[in-house]
């Protein structure tokens, strides 16, 4: 991510450092990780301590300070996907993917997490990938599944 | 600045509305312990062993006294059964991260607290925010910091900032309740294995 663009961001929220979350969030979903030197930027634009925004950048799951794929997916193994076979679901993308939870594959494709609960548990077991809920998934669904996205 | 009068542990105290109950209780003598109290810092509240109880009649409310100000006709105990207890589990919680630090060890022998009632989980931070404050605050370097959250969340140094500022400063190394080395390791850690 270009430094004008980060630039443009903070412009948009006013340059304040109150504005912090809100401009980390933005390059989050535009850049899909959080560089080391997008960072800095924000440091020297925001007048927020490198410290500051660590913390806040580690504290946070929705921020990450590595690289995702192009595909996230999240498995959810709150109770109700649980009793009803998350954990074969989570153990079949973990076999066709390569990769454990928190992890993204080399070709930067996927990348893999649990969530506790995704407020559809009359659908479980639920994988929601980018955004779009797929539920009621067998193992064998799940691999057709993963395979639409590129 | 307006007065105001309260009580602590049967003593009148005449304070200032901008006093803490701590730094009232100090002022006629009475030691409250504190981990992560300093007087050029500002009150951060985290250690929670300066608890103290408000006599409220019929029942009493524990409040954090480095971060309570003090308030007019206030009747406060710094000892009692309860905050004893109370005082000893957040020691034996510490020392399972510091077994062998002198400041806990000291305070444990008077708390009656075992080092070892909790399994060792020897992180040696007590998460107290002093070396972070203290160099934000004082010294406005920002070279370390927390990172993570809950059990995992410990400080560690900017790379960039600790090569230049810390070798010359280190003055929050005696800071440190648990052990003064514990900055020193991970200051290393960070100039000899930056994080990426």
């Amino acid at each position: 991510m270009t430094n004008e663009r980060i630039d443009e961001i903070v412009d948009k929220y006013g340059g304040d450092p109150s504005t912090l979350i809100q401009v980390l969030i933005d390059i989050q979903v535009e850049n899909r990780w959080l560089s080391k030197e997008s960072l800095e930027r924000v440091s020297e634009r925001l007048k927020v301590p490198m410290t500051r925004i660590q913390h806040i950048a580690t504290f946070y799951k929705a921020f990450s300070l590595v690289p995702k794929g192009r595909h996230e997916v999240n498995v959810c193994m709150g109770t109700a996907c649980h009793v009803r076979g998350a954990t074969r679901v989570l153990d079949t993308l973990e076999g066709l993917t390569g990769i454990k939870p928190g992890e993204t594959d080399a070709d930067l494709r996927y990348s893999l997490e649990t969530v506790n609960c995704l407020g559809c548990c009359a659908l479980g077991p639920v994988v929601e990938i980018d955004g779009k809920m797929h539920g009621k998934l067998t193992p064998a669904q799940t691999a057709e599944v993963l395979k639409t996205y590129e | 600045m307006s007065e105001i009068t309260l009580t602590i542990d049967g003593k009148k105290v005449t304070a200032t509305e901008d006093m803490t109950l701590l730094d009232a209780a100090k002022s006629v003598g009475i030691e409250i312990p504190t981990l992560c109290h300093h007087k050029k810092l500002e009150p951060f509240g985290s250690c929670r062993l300066c608890t103290v109880e408000l006599d409220k009649g019929s029942w009493k409310q524990l409040v954090v006294s480095c971060v309570y100000t003090v308030e007019e006709g206030l009747t406060v105990n710094t000892r009692s059964e309860k905050l004893d207890r109370i005082r000893k589990t957040i020691l034996e919680l510490y020392l399972a991260h510091a077994p062998d630090s002198q400041g806990l060890s000291k305070l444990a022998e008077e708390y009656g607290a075992d080092k070892d009632r909790f399994d060792k989980a020897a992180s040696f931070c007590i998460h107290c925010g002093l070396c972070v404050r203290y160099c934000a605050e004082v010294k406005q370097k920002n070279a370390v910091g927390f990172i993570d959250r809950g059990t995992r969340k410990e400080i560690s140094f900017i790379p960039e900032i600790a090569s230049k500022e810390c070798w010359s400063c280190k003055e929050c190394f005696p800071l440190c309740p648990t052990e003064a080395l514990q900055a020193a390791y991970v200051l290393v850690e960070a100039l000899r294995f930056p994080r990426s």
